[in-house]
């Protein structure tokens, strides 16, 4: 009831009758509610992409060293990714319940997708001579691939981690529907309140998450990677 | 578990498919959402693309718009179309709730991979197959229509493909901001704590888009003038998506 008073008392841009799309006061007084649905959004899209690359990484091997296995796993991968996301999260609910758990892993298995292809094109862009000079220095198997394939395949795989990460982001709003979504929960709300303000800030917001979390990987690629900026540059 | 006998209960009811809210209108309507945003884009983008790759202009744009096209959360631009005043939530024929905006979302995330895979199919067409048609006197117009087009087919093809696939994901997000199509059948499941039809209708939609997918690469591979083997990993592969932008 004070709510209602004091709202009344001073009309801020964001009540029912006012209704900005951009409202700095909405932002300030709801600060919490979206530092926490900030906080689940990037919490499920960084799960969701580590899940990802653990079981991405030990497949593409997989696959690589077994070619039948290739198309077998390139296959399901890609029937998988057409399944909608919001298709695929309720498929998951009987085994994992209406939880974050559920997105984290339908999410997982999106990126999956990218990160198994992205990988085995980034260690099959390794020229065959630099393999050869490789095992004639008496690398092993192992250590070849961790010391000579891995690094020159980097470029590429981390091409693969930028789409799968931007495309986790805005795929994580989906999460609404098991109200998990992070700031897809915001959204949800604003739609069925007709709340503007609050609807657009979580849309600007996803899409910054999206561009500063590809920014951070672009960096963290130049520092991983000296090598590939020298020749750019020279 | 009773969840999945639920499911099959929900599936198994004829009523359950018929009459108002039944999943075969649902389908119908999401089908047709689906058909027509897809034809709308082709529309729009193919032409677009296919002259910026002849030129060879504007690459940068057509190779980034798949990049912004994923940054942005499908589910958020329809809230947004849904929430302003215009298109907002009116019926629109066929295409019923919030008819008009989910077909502007639709198309509008149908372009991105149409025009980036078409621009790059255009362009990858080999440097010395056209120098070899301007070599034989044929005109812009002639090299274009006659070389590059039924060289690049295969991969516009695949750009549709690749669209379809988006659209159809996207026509289901429609239902999370109650606008048409099956996602309704998974939405109201899930509001009304009534897993199994939930389910049920994730497993239609799951089934429907798997069977679009298997149709449209049949249809890709019978347009193919150029019959090969099945494309092999090359270390040249072109720029392409090879994958939907799922949503």
């Amino acid at each position: 009831m004070t709510l209602l008073v004091s709202a009344a008392a001073e009309p801020s841009c964001y009540n029912r009758t006012v209704n900005d799309w951009w409202c700095t006061a909405y932002l300030v007084d709801y600060r919490s509610e979206l530092v926490d649905a900030t906080v689940q959004h990037l919490l499920i899209t960084i799960s969701a992409i580590a899940l990802g690359i653990a079981i991405a990484f030990p497949m593409a091997l997989l696959a690589r060293r077994f070619t039948r296995l290739e198309t077998g796993i390139m296959g399901v991968s890609t029937a998988l990714y057409t399944v909608p996301s919001l298709a695929l999260f309720p498929l998951l609910v009987p085994f994992t319940g209406i939880s974050a758990t559920t997105v984290v892993l339908g999410l997982a298995l999106y990126a999956l997708t990218i990160l198994v292809r992205s990988m085995l094109d980034g260690l099959s862009s390794v020229p065959d001579d630099v393999r050869e000079s490789a095992t004639g220095l008496g690398y092993g198997r192992t250590t070849q691939l961790f010391r000579i394939e891995l690094p020159l395949a980097l470029p590429v795989m981390i091409a693969g981690l930028r789409v799968a990460t931007v495309s986790t982001v805005a795929l994580t709003t989906v999460g609404a529907l098991v109200a998990n979504g992070g700031l897809g929960n915001l959204i949800a709300d604003g739609v069925f309140t007709n709340f503007k303000a609050e609807l657009l800030a979580a849309c600007v917001l996803c899409v910054v998450i999206a561009v500063a979390l590809d920014v951070v990987i672009v960096l963290a690629q130049r520092f991983a990677t000296p090598w590939t900026r020298t020749r750019a540059g020279a | 578990m009773s969840i999945f006998s639920e499911v099959w209960d929900y599936l198994a009811d004829g009523s359950n498919w018929t009459g108002t809210g039944g999943i075969l209108g649902y389908l119908i309507q999401q089908l047709l959402l689906t058909g027509t945003a897809l034809l709308l884009a082709v529309a729009v983008g193919l032409p677009l693309a296919l002259w910026l790759g002849h030129v060879g202009r504007g690459g940068f744009l057509a190779i980034n718009i798949s990049n912004v096209g994923r940054a942005i959360p499908t589910f958020a631009l329809l809230a947004l179309l849904v929430t302003a005043d215009w298109p907002g939530v009116a019926t629109f024929g066929p295409f019923g709730r919030a008819g008009i905006a989910t077909l502007i979302a639709l198309t509008l995330f149908a372009l991105p991979p149409i025009i980036t895979n078409t621009y790059v199919a255009i362009r990858e067409v080999a440097g010395d197959v056209k120098e070899a048609a301007r070599g034989m006197g044929m005109t812009g117009w002639q090299q274009f229509r006659r070389v590059e087009l039924p060289l690049a087919l295969p991969l516009v093809a695949g750009g549709v493909r690749l669209a379809l696939v988006q659209v159809w994901a996207t026509a289901t997000i429609a239902a999370l901001v109650a606008g048409p199509g099956l996602g309704r059948i998974i939405t109201s499941g899930f509001a009304n704590n009534y897993y199994g039809k939930g389910i049920a209708g994730a497993v239609v939609v799951a089934v429907v888009a798997m069977a679009l997918e298997v149709l449209a690469a049949l249809v890709q591979r019978a347009i193919d003038p150029v019959p090969t083997t099945p494309t092999t990993r090359s270390e040249d592969a072109p720029q392409t998506n090879d994958l939907p932008t799922t949503a």
